[in-house]
């Protein structure tokens, strides 16, 4: 019998995608002009995460999930509107903004410290969940940071697929070079996993665990406690979008075989 | 003064990838640069690295160090932090440059973290500003581009494949350090299982190679029919990525449709998925066919230099500004042509 498992899944807030960004200069160094206008979402790699500790939550009885987030408290209400809807979880908020120019270590300390005050949190049935790379920084370090301050050596990033074996061993794959998957086998938790895309879909809307949820939500972003980066960063000499606007020929009345002929010669020539 | 530590883990056959090659191309020119700064060569390896080592002999480094042991075969976060740690501390680096491989991408801002460091990931280029090494990177996915500085050491960079010019030089002797790192069973609760692999005849992605196909969802739309054509679509596609040893990369749009069952190209996964939640490969050429969207989608190939498009629609956000040449025809039967005339 494998006992249960504690899941924490960190995951951020960022920009909605299909929005256009423009860096600015602040105090600070570099953000996001209009940021606190910006819609916002779950990170989507950090989504996936989610839902993949709600599948494993579910197929493992007394299993439990906590969703950890860092960012601006009004977004985070927001945000977990819509999220909440999708799994069932505890939430553990932590206030403060944070962006793609915001410090891995320092996110991740804020994390470790809101991950440490989970009650109960039982470190030796822990799995810590996240995405394993953010839409905003999109470095990879927070979450193996966090998984350092927390003393954890076994760690995967780019997940897919993580399989229970019978004696509770771990199976993982994590996406390395030339589209293949590292096939690697933990003895079990506590272990760190950065998902990529997994093999789940966005699960509906559920109102009845969305309900559930907001019970806690609400209680959670009062009690979350403010994030304030420090000053030992680093420093930006600059940062803009990039401007470069190709002059594209457009070939309107070509055959498609003399077109053909054209991109042959074109991948032919070094 | 800077103690520029180039780190790096061997591949099959005891040789250095590409990827580190252009790495240590990197830190040999920031060492130049940098006044009085000193380059340490730093090697992971199951067996031994003197032939590795000796192949990099000329690189000016001052100093060779490996790990070497049966626990640094494969790639595995617990002994590849410790032997990143112990190269770090052994060279007395401030500054360590890795190549992104998924094996030092895995652990190093960990290791980073352990040594009270600091480490910035996914860097596209590292020069010398005001007298002082500064590094770019993307912020984002890929939409703002920052250049920085820090003052906080060790300092570990990760260097992203193809953002530097391989190191090139003839081999000689390098007198190699060993450096102990104690491996206990704490460290081997996780063991390398093997590798899934889509089979040769279905690989699409190629890293190395000089041309991405991507793929949008207009291959899966209806046609000039009235009907859709994924069987069609299917085989343009893979026989081109054959003809042309292409790398294949999709849409958001169309991975999405192969993930939740439709039939459409069953060789399309999240895998394949260039752009804001996907990849941004860099191979010197591109070919869009049938992909629409725009700014936040053409990440997607941003690191692409040769871009051409094919595409029913001229103002399509994927090609306009984007691509260097945009066909206005049916991808279909251009492609047919196409494929036709590289099977000659």
């Amino acid at each position: 019998m494998i006992p249960p498992y504690q899941l924490v899944v960190c995951a951020g807030i960022v920009p909605d995608p299909l929005q256009t960004l423009e860096p600015v200069s602040g105090p600070d160094g570099p953000a996001l002009k209009n940021e606190a206008m910006l819609p916002a979402i779950l990170d989507p790699w950090a989504a996936h995460a989610l839902y993949e500790a709600a599948h494993l939550a579910a197929q493992k009885p007394g299993s439990k999930v906590w969703l950890v987030s860092l960012g601006p408290k009004a977004k985070l209400q927001q945000v977990m509107m819509t999220v909440a809807q999708k799994a069932a979880f505890e939430f553990v908020a932590v206030d403060g903004a944070a962006g793609g120019f915001t410090e891995a270590h320092e996110a991740a300390a804020a994390l470790a410290e809101a991950v440490r005050s989970i009650n109960g949190l039982d470190m030796a049935r822990l799995l810590l969940f996240g995405g394993w790379e953010s839409a905003s920084r999109g470095a990879g370090a927070t979450l193996q940071m966090l998984g350092e301050q927390l003393g954890i050596v076994d760690q995967f990033q780019g997940v897919d697929e993580l399989r229970v074996r019978e004696d509770g061993a771990l199976e993982i794959l994590e996406r390395v070079e030339g589209g293949r998957h590292q096939v690697s086998v933990c003895a079990g938790p506590p272990a760190v996993l950065g998902w990529a895309t997994g093999n789940l879909p966005e699960p509906r809307n559920n109102p009845q665990i969305g309900m559930a949820n907001l019970r806690g939500i609400m209680p959670a972003l009062q009690k979350a406690k403010p994030f304030g980066p420090g000053a030992d960063g680093a420093h930006f000499l600059r940062a803009a979008a990039p401007r470069q606007q190709r002059e594209t020929r457009v070939v309107k009345d070509l055959s498609p075989a003399e077109i053909a002929r054209e991109i042959a010669a074109w991948i032919a020539r070094d | 003064m800077e103690t520029i530590l180039f780190l790096a883990h061997m591949e099959a056959g005891g040789t250095l990838s590409k990827a580190a090659l252009e790495t240590l191309g990197a830190a040999v020119e920031i060492s130049r640069d940098l006044p009085g700064a000193t380059l340490v060569v730093g090697l992971v390896a199951a067996d031994d690295a003197q032939a590795a080592a000796d192949s990099i002999a000329c690189c000016g480094a001052a100093r060779f160090l490996t790990v070497t042991g049966a626990d640094f075969a494969s790639a595995r976060y617990a002994t590849d932090a410790a032997a990143a740690e112990a190269l770090a501390r052994a060279a007395g680096a401030t500054m360590v440059f890795a190549p992104a491989t998924s094996r030092w991408a895995r652990c190093l801002p960990g290791v980073a973290q352990r040594m009270h460091s600091r480490a910035d990931t996914h860097v596209t280029a590292v020069t010398v500003e005001a007298g002082a090494p500064a590094i770019t990177r993307w912020y984002y996915r890929q939409r703002i581009e920052g250049v920085s500085q820090r003052a906080e050491r060790p300092w570990f960079i990760v260097l992203e494949p193809g953002s530097a010019a391989a190191w090139q030089g003839p081999p000689s002797h390098a007198a190699l350090e060993q450096v102990p790192v104690e491996i206990d069973e704490r460290l081997r609760r996780t063991t390398f299982a093997g590798w899934h692999a889509p089979r040769t005849d279905q690989q699409t992605i190629r890293p190395e190679a000089d041309l991405l196909l991507v793929a949008g969802a207009g291959w899966t739309k209806k046609q000039a029919d009235g009907q859709t054509h994924p069987a069609d679509a299917a085989r343009l596609i893979l026989g081109f990525l054959q003809l042309a040893q292409a790398s294949l990369g999709g849409s958001k749009s169309l991975v999405d449709l192969s993930g939740e069952g439709q039939d459409v190209l069953p060789f399309m996964t999240h895998l394949n998925q260039v752009g804001q939640t996907g990849s941004t490969p860099r191979h010197p050429k591109g070919l869009a066919t049938c992909c629409h969207g725009e700014e936040p989608h053409v990440v997607g190939w941003r690191f692409i230099n040769q871009r051409r498009a094919i595409n029913l629609d001229p103002n399509c956000g994927w090609a306009r500004g984007k691509a260097d040449v945009l066909y206005v025809a049916d991808a279909f039967a251009v492609m047919e042509q196409l494929n036709a005339l590289l099977a000659r």
